[in-house]
């Protein structure tokens, strides 16, 4: 990629940084610069994000409808699959696809909600209600 | 602490840590773009079996941590590496590394890194950072993908320090030992070293989803991701692709820019008119990527949707597939001295 060809498109990337790029200048040797970003890779990840809130929304229909428990949709939320949850909560992987069905969820207790809480960094209340912050 | 730590920013996050720890300890000498070829960074690999965040799991560079072990090996450099089980362990360890004015490389997970913003924190639990001083509660961190030197609260790091999941950093620091001078020899050792093992780890590594042809095996399946996924997802995996390939720290294509820059700075240490030649090459790689990504975009931004669409993307990657061959096997054939 030529020096002149390196995209300056704005993106999530920069309101953090400016991204550095190896690129061609008119002698033909590498050099360095700096990138805002690129609309290629911009709405690739737009549309990543599209795609995860709705998951999220379709989860979250399905606890009100009391198909899945709350664990699935802060599992989503938190763009966890069952391993990372398994890794943060310290629970084998059977026992959390238990406790996604919301009649075991009910009938768990404080040492369990706990766990789970913490490993979504939300409070038990939360949990229990649905309820996002950030 | 180090007062006269200056920050480095560089394309990639674990060739900038390799390249700052190393220039540290005196390895003046080396740039970004000879870590990650004297390390053997560049790589292709697409795992079938294996989803990351609901899409295909694909990596464009070598496994995490082996750019800064294999580039310290090469050059002959012993490395200090220690993972933790207990977190208070692993901050008295840093912090007393700090303390002697050791700049510390540490492995972090991105999910609750605080200066990232929202739309980059995934699971991603291979990042790298240098932390380099403390002020009252605050670590200064020196990212190499940011422009400028951050903080991070002992909380805060503690947090992305024991960020769980796959590849879990458990609390990993490392740094080099201080060292002699390494002389343009070594360098130009090294630099054999690395660019024999690419060809290898890049031509003949066993199986079909790895190496040059896990790029035609990539371009094979995403000709069929259209009928056998679905539009909208084969929408998600082709923009998955793209993210691996150029998102923040590959300096763009895919890394194939960085190791063209290699390839002609090498050209300083051994005068083989072969290597700016094949340099062409990689940077010809790096513009079909792309080129390629700049195609799959207008899919998954839903201006594209017929299976030609498709094909051209995947017909783009086996393009790539024919020119990296080529340039690997120009490269296994240079004699080297």
């Amino acid at each position: 990629m030529k020096k002149e060809d390196l995209p300056q498109d704005s993106g999530a990337l920069s309101k953090f940084t400016r991204e550095m790029c190896y690129v061609v200048d008119e002698k033909g040797n590498y050099i360095t610069d700096l990138s805002s970003g690129w609309d290629v890779k911009t709405t690739a990840l737009d549309a990543t994000w599209k795609n995860i809130h709705a998951r999220i929304e379709s989860v979250r229909k399905k606890v009100v409808d009391k198909k899945v428990s709350p664990v699935l949709f802060f599992m989503e939320w938190r763009l966890m699959d069952i391993d990372i949850l398994s890794a943060y909560t310290g629970l084998w992987k059977w026992q959390i696809r238990r406790h996604l069905k919301p009649e075991v969820f009910q009938k768990l207790g404080p040492r369990l909600l706990e766990k789970y809480a913490r490993a979504f960094n939300i409070t038990i209340e939360d949990l229990k209600t649905l309820n996002t912050h950030e | 602490m180090n007062s006269t730590f200056q920050h480095l920013q560089a394309a990639h996050c674990e060739n900038g840590v390799t390249t700052k720890l190393l220039q540290n300890v005196g390895v003046n000498k080396l740039t970004e773009p000879l870590a990650f070829g004297i390390g053997s960074g560049l790589f292709y690999v697409y795992l079938p079996f294996l989803k990351i965040n609901n899409g295909p799991a694909i990596a464009f560079r070598t496994m995490p941590g082996h750019i800064f072990k294999r580039t310290c090996e090469n050059l002959g450099i012993e490395v200090i590496r220690k993972k933790f089980s207990s977190e208070k362990e692993a901050a008295k360890f840093l912090e007393e590394r700090i303390a002697e004015g050791q700049p510390v490389g540490c492995q972090v997970g991105v999910y609750y890194l605080s200066y990232f913003p929202k739309e980059y924190r995934f699971h991603f639990n291979a990042h790298n950072i240098i932390v380099y001083g403390k002020e009252n509660d605050q670590f200064l961190i020196s990212d190499p993908v940011m422009e400028h030197v951050t903080k991070l609260s002992s909380y805060e790091l503690e947090r992305v320090r024991f960020a769980k999941g796959a590849l879990a950093p458990r609390g990993q620091v490392y740094y080099p030992k201080k060292t002699g001078d390494i002389s343009d020899e070594k360098i130009k050792k090294a630099i054999a070293i690395g660019i024999k093992r690419n060809v290898r780890d890049m031509l003949y590594i066993p199986g079909n989803i790895a190496g040059v042809r896990g790029i035609r095996y990539t371009g094979e399946k995403i000709k069929k991701w259209r009928d056998k996924l679905g539009l909208e997802k084969a929408g998600l995996y082709l923009a998955q692709l793209v993210r691996m390939q150029e998102e923040i720290g590959t300096g763009g294509g895919g890394f194939r820019y960085i190791y063209a820059a290699f390839l002609q700075q090498s050209y300083t240490y051994h005068q083989q008119e072969a290597l700016p030649e094949i340099s062409k090459l990689f940077t010809q790689s790096g513009d079909l990527w792309r080129s390629a990504a700049v195609q799959a975009s207008g899919i998954y931004k839903g201006r594209l949707s017929s299976q030609k669409d498709f094909d051209s993307v995947g017909d783009h990657l086996l393009n790539i597939f024919e020119l990296e061959k080529k340039a690997f096997k120009e490269l296994s054939k240079i004699k080297w001295q």
